[in-house]
């Protein structure tokens, strides 16, 4: 495929950020607009929240892949929601043409007990799905420009990812530890970039350090840091004064009654507090010396167009790179 | 602090009133996660002790870093600490953060004798289970409770829940892990090993063949053995984390219990919010109220939008009132947002109307002290 886009170079593209910071939504515009031009791209969930259908206004996914969007100028966004139980049934199937045993094992709470004794396995078997994705090809072609893994939260995707060191303790031989380490193959090649999404919150901003931390231990591939939800620091360092708020609103034609302009002070101040936090946490994110992209906050809700535009922001050419047109 | 419409012809929820009830020991606060539950949690803890006079523990599960430093949660040892710096007046606090490979070890060393524990701890299956299983953080929350409670130190016990894929784990997962020890594949697994057996399918009958064949050949015999080991060693313990489970689900059911819903007012979170209100009535658990945490308040609410964005549209053209623009600015991403917020909220005063709510508004900074604490206790009020 072609590499578009500052920052986007993978094939697989992993979507992290702890819970609340808008990683579904960042997932699904990242591959509508790896999408554009004709490409197609797969969009999958892995922990049974079906927010990508949510997202789309859509019933609830099955364990199927679907067009859910098509981007400006043709392409299309496929999606699937990968269960482990499914994903289980349909490896045996794969591998061992189980049939009846394969139904048994399930009556028996077989393959319950295999998705939940040891997470490790579980998540062998969700990341399995997801490489078998990436590495699909149909007449000779691949059927995947991008696959967008909209993955565990930032306090899970270390374990998630780090397959083999799991599956490892569990299993030493035999052909649990065989696909670990065809998994562990692709999640550690440059077909891989993990994404960190964030607010410029504490606690999200703290477990994205963690995170990268963890990521960088573990020789996972770190791509883009996306701070979501940004609003413009507005009144950075101004003096705000009830004085010269008056002569303002009385030259808009506006009442200066006290309980306004006292108001309208404190509003000015408890933002101007907000503007200095969220500048210490950007500090705190430029110092993990990664690529960062910074989308606006979306007071109205998430909408086709919106994710477009979400698109747009995440596709453009880094201003300070100079050979940013990268194909 | 000025409620959203909806909300001021609803019940409101008196914080204090629940706080300072002698019969109430427990309050549960759950949620989905970054909704500010652990805060709320701490927050409570502080106002039942330093207001109230009571006793309190808080059991949190994650908290922020510098949160966690001001209430002295420097360690990870799994006992509650006093909390220092608090001005108690017959009451105290302490706080703790939840470990939960630790609290599933001192289960395991509750219920067997140490050579049998030792081996469970060196069972790989065990290692995986218990630091990662996905319900075990739940599990043993709902575990460190009881625990909490059985020791009767405290009048009251505040609990943070863990921050789940869903809010509702705490409450499954404890029946799911007990369901899973005591199922059929294990007993299936286990059936060789009571007999003593050395393979671990070898007195399985033959129409297991099939399934035992299917099974090996996937797992592979090393990883039998050793969950084979794993479940035997855990026989003797299956009665006793089923009746605990049990024992603790009962606790939330009683009279001593008060939950607390935290959500912010935004979709995902008051979605949940809802979910989890249907939830604990149809499981007959006493739903105190709704903490709508992180509300915008709007501080001048005498301007109207259309006024202030006709004013910085005016003031925009003539040019030099920068400093009144963009202070209009913030006021009309403040109405925004707190209309949102409203019609957000809308969805579950609707579909739960005598919920009793109170509202928190938003803090500007992150609190980190025990006086921001004070701040948001002061704030249910």
């Amino acid at each position: 495929m072609t590499n578009r886009g500052y920052g986007w170079p993978a094939r697989l593209h992993v979507v992290t950020g702890k819970g609340g910071t808008g990683k579904t939504t960042v997932a699904a515009a990242l591959a509508l607009g790896l999408a554009r031009g004709g490409h197609r791209t797969l969009l999958i969930e892995v922990e049974a929240r079906q927010g990508i259908a949510q997202l789309f206004g859509l019933d609830p996914l099955p364990y199927q892949e679907r067009r859910v969007a098509t981007p400006r100028g043709g392409g299309e966004v496929r999606a699937l929601a990968v269960d482990a139980e499914a994903a289980l049934l349909e490896y045996l199937e794969l591998f061992y043409k189980l049939g009846i045993a394969g139904r048994a094992l399930r009556k028996v709470g077989a393959v319950d007990f295999a998705t939940t004794i040891a997470p490790g396995m579980r998540d062998v078997l969700l990341t399995g799905k997801v490489k078998e994705a990436v590495t699909r090809t149909a007449d000779g072609r691949r059927v995947y420009d991008a696959v967008v893994l909209d993955a565990p939260p930032t306090g899970r995707i270390g374990r998630f990812l780090n397959v083999t060191a799991e599956t490892a303790r569990l299993a030493k031989v035999g052909p649990i530890k065989t696909q670990s380490e065809g998994v562990a193959a692709i999640l550690r090649s440059p077909m891989t970039l993990v994404h960190v999404v964030t607010l410029l919150e504490e606690m999200p901003v703290q477990e994205t350090t963690d995170a990268i931390d963890e990521l960088t231990r573990l020789g996972l591939p770190i791509g883009t840091i996306i701070v979501n939800a940004t609003r413009p620091p507005l009144l950075e360092g101004a003096k705000v004064t009830q004085a010269e708020l008056r002569r303002g609103l009385t030259a808009a034609g506006l009442s200066t009654d006290r309980d306004t302009l006292a108001g309208l002070v404190t509003e000015a101040r408890a933002h101007q507090t907000r503007v200095a936090v969220e500048a210490s946490l950007r500090a705190e994110l430029l110092a993990l010396e990664r690529p960062i992209i910074e989308l606006p906050a979306w007071p109205g809700g998430i909408t086709p167009e919106s994710l477009e535009e979400l698109a747009d922001l995440l596709l453009a050419p880094a201003p300070t790179d100079e050979t940013s047109d990268v194909t | 602090m000025r409620a959203p419409h909806g909300l001021e012809n609803g019940p409101r929820l008196d914080v204090d009133a629940v706080l300072a009830n002698p019969e109430i020991r427990i309050v549960v606060c759950c949620g989905s996660g970054g909704v500010g539950k652990t805060t709320t949690a701490a927050a409570l803890a502080l106002r039942a002790a330093e207001e109230h006079g009571r006793r309190t523990v808080v059991l949190t599960i994650d908290p922020a870093r510098r949160l966690a430093q001001s209430l002295g949660l420097t360690e990870l040892d799994n006992t509650p600490r006093q909390v220092k710096g608090t001005h108690v007046d017959g009451g105290e606090l302490q706080a703790m953060m939840l470990d939960m490979k630790r609290t599933f070890d001192e289960v395991v060393l509750q219920h067997t004798d140490p050579k049998r524990a030792e081996e469970i701890f060196a069972n790989p299956f065990y290692q995986a289970m218990s630091s990662t299983f996905s319900g075990t953080q739940e599990y043993m929350a709902m575990e460190k409770l009881s625990q909490l409670r059985a020791r009767d130190e405290w009048d009251l016990i505040v609990v943070d829940t863990p921050p789940s894929r869903s809010a509702l784990d705490f409450l499954d997962a404890p029946a799911r892990l007990s369901r899973f020890l005591d199922g059929r594949m294990l007993r299936l697994l286990l059936a060789p090993a009571r007999a003593g057996g050395r393979s671990v399918f070898s007195l399985v009958s033959a129409s297991f063949g099939l399934f035992s064949r299917t099974v090996t050949k996937i797992l592979g015999t090393q990883l039998l053995s050793d969950l084979s080991g794993f479940v035997a060693a855990l026989d003797s313990m299956f009665g006793g984390f089923r009746e605990r489970a049990e024992q603790t689900y009962r606790v939330l059911q009683a009279r001593e219990t008060a939950f607390l819903v935290v959500a912010s007012p935004e979709p995902d979170a008051i979605r949940e919010a809802d979910y989890f209100a249907g939830r604990l009535a149809a499981e007959r658990m006493p739903l105190a109220g709704l903490v709508l945490n992180r509300l915008t308040t709007v501080e001048a609410p005498g301007l109207p939008a259309d006024d202030t964005e006709a004013a910085i549209e005016t003031l925009t053209e003539a040019g030099g009132q920068e400093v009144t623009v963009d202070v209009l600015r913030v006021h009309a991403d403040l109405l925004e947002r707190r209309a949102l917020q409203e019609r957000v909220s809308e969805r579950f005063l609707t579909a739960h109307p005598g919920v009793p709510v109170v509202t928190v508004a938003a803090q500007p900074a992150d609190v980190h002290d025990l006086d921001g604490l004070r701040a948001i206790g002061n704030a249910f009020i």
